[in-house]
């Protein structure tokens, strides 16, 4: 079970108790959380399930592989160095106490 | 003032996303979701690739768990379907007796496979893809010993399947009756270099042959298929992906205006202020086109569900997006941007030969769209490009040393739609 909070650009914020197997996009699709879109469901084709990582967040995330990297370059908002695709973050007790600020736009 | 109650006719992608982004929107009347398939809302772009191969299980197939219909105060009723609409009471009468009152009404109600037009159409081990009960029964019949399946038509259904089987090792034939494939979507640049790698992989592609007959044996399974030639091939398993026909009974029914689709203005509106078409069966006028068509994609579904939506919560606004359209097949990754069919003028970049490539495509010397293989960051800059209108030329992108990616990034524009604001906060929600 992880925590998982995400923010919205208007400063509300959505706190999920998140179990595994699922990944930060899907837990936020099943509970219908607005600024996620995840049109692809997943397979890292789109970029709609972009969010920033908290800057000030400890906690460990995988690797970005190179396919993620390359669909960071399509975004509606702006990439920046703390960009991730949330269906590429699977939910595990490592990412307990995470903050993801949601974007202005998926699409 | 929003209606005091919804009705969706259709329970795929488009009619689950029309209900899910109301109540994201704060929707708070009646919401009913209608649909036929018994499973519910799927997935269905796995159920010709990884829900076929094994790799994506049941369980990741339904688009929402049973818990979120509660959650989100939407009723679903799986395996029931809308029989008739009677628009002058505003009621839909449903096939289980149930009558239901709408202020607004949203069909979404898809598409169903064509047949082939040929003797023996109908024999066991003849199928087509489109629900979750198709994958399924296609899924075990390609689970068992190596087989001669036969797959008609070369479109991304029929090439999807034809990758799979062949993945699971069966001897795969792809017949196209078009002199090549995917001809009504791709450049010939890259449908060229997607038959290619079919054919590396060891299927059979014959384009510009028909099918004349199928045959069975003395149970009546299928067993040969024969061709318009007269060649004759063995086929155990015949599947048929030769496009699909819009599901317009309902709106007929309702005397709405039907072509090819049930026709809808900028706002997905039928001439009923109060009936509304999204998805695979919505005829809507495309300002990327320039004309009235019917796109069948989950982008077009997601995006018109978000349009119809904002406007049944009287915030309107015209539907824009940029379509866009995925593939995946052996490591072929297949992305399109735009809608590239009028083009008169391309321009590649990357390499063909390696399977890492775009085809820019122009008309005018505007970009029109972008078809990209394994180059998903070209893919992401296209839409982006497309969306904000951002003008590149056919002469900028032949520039020695050209690359999408070392364009300047301009900010983003307004999206096109007015995003929700009225996010609610909520405490601790077991996903």
């Amino acid at each position: 079970m992880a925590k998982i909070t995400y923010k919205h650009p208007n400063g509300t914020v959505t706190i999920l108790d998140v179990e595994a197997p699922n990944t930060v996009m899907r837990a936020a699709k099943l509970n219908n959380v607005d600024g996620i879109e995840a049109q692809c469901g997943g397979s890292a084709q789109c970029g709609t399930c972009h969010v920033y990582v908290d800057a000030e967040s400890t906690v460990v995330l995988p690797e970005m592989d190179s396919v993620e990297d390359d669909v960071l370059y399509g975004t509606a908002c702006e990439r920046t160095e703390f960009s991730r695709l949330s269906c590429q973050l699977p939910v595990s007790d490592d990412l307990d106490g995470l903050l993801v600020h949601l974007p202005e736009a998926q699409s | 003032m929003a209606p005091h109650s919804v009705v969706v006719v259709g329970a795929g992608q488009a009619g689950l996303e029309t209900a899910a982004a109301l109540r994201g929107r704060g929707y708070e009347g009646r919401i009913t979701l209608v649909g036929d398939e018994p499973s519910g809302p799927c997935d269905r772009p796995p159920l010709s690739k990884g829900y076929l191969a094994g790799t994506v299980p049941a369980a990741d197939i339904a688009l929402r768990p049973p818990s979120f219909y509660a959650a989100q105060d939407i009723e679903l009723l799986a395996g029931d379907r809308v029989t008739s609409v009677d628009r002058e009471r505003r009621t839909v009468l449903l096939e289980s007796g149930l009558r239901l009152p709408y202020g607004a009404l949203v069909l979404a109600t898809g598409c169903r496979p064509r047949t082939l037009p040929v003797p023996g159409a109908a024999l066991t081990g003849v199928l087509t893809l489109r629900g979750l009960a198709d994958a399924e029964d296609l899924r075990l019949r390609l689970s068992g010993p190596p087989r001669s399946v036969v797959v008609v038509g070369a479109g991304f259904i029929g090439l999807e399947v034809a990758a799979t089987a062949r993945g699971l090792g069966h001897e795969v034939t792809v017949v196209e009756a078009q002199p090549r494939a995917l001809a009504r979507a791709l450049t010939p640049q890259m449908s060229d270099r997607v038959v290619a790698e079919h054919r590396a992989q060891g299927v059979r592609v014959l384009l510009g042959r028909e099918v004349s007959a199928l045959y069975s044996d003395a149970e009546g399974r299928v067993q040969v298929m024969e061709l318009g030639d007269g060649e004759r091939i063995a086929a155990d398993l015949v599947v048929v992906g030769v496009g699909v026909l819009p599901n317009t009974g309902v709106a007929l029914g309702a005397d709405l205006v039907v072509g090819d689709g049930i026709v809808v203005d900028e706002r997905l509106r039928t001439e009923d202020p109060d009936i509304y078409a999204v998805g695979d069966a919505a005829r809507f006028p495309s300002p990327h086109a320039g004309r009235h068509i019917r796109l069948e994609s989950v982008q077009n579904a997601t995006d018109q569900a978000r349009c119809v939506a904002a406007g049944i919560c009287g915030e309107p606004y015209p539907y824009a997006a940029v379509p866009w359209f995925w593939s995946e097949q052996y490591a072929m990754r297949l992305q399109m941007a735009g809608l590239t069919a009028a083009h008169d003028e391309t321009v590649t970049v990357g390499d063909p030969d390696e399977g890492r490539f775009s085809v820019l495509c122009f008309r005018g010397g505007r970009l029109i769209g972008v078809e990209s293989m394994n180059r998903p960051a070209d893919h992401g800059i296209a839409r982006r490009l497309l969306t904000n209108g951002t003008q590149l030329t056919p002469a900028t992108a032949r520039e020695p040393g050209f690359d999408l990616k070392k364009l300047p990034r301009t900010q983003a524009a307004s999206p096109s739609r007015s995003t929700n604001t009225t996010t609610q906060e909520r405490q601790s929600v077991h996903a």
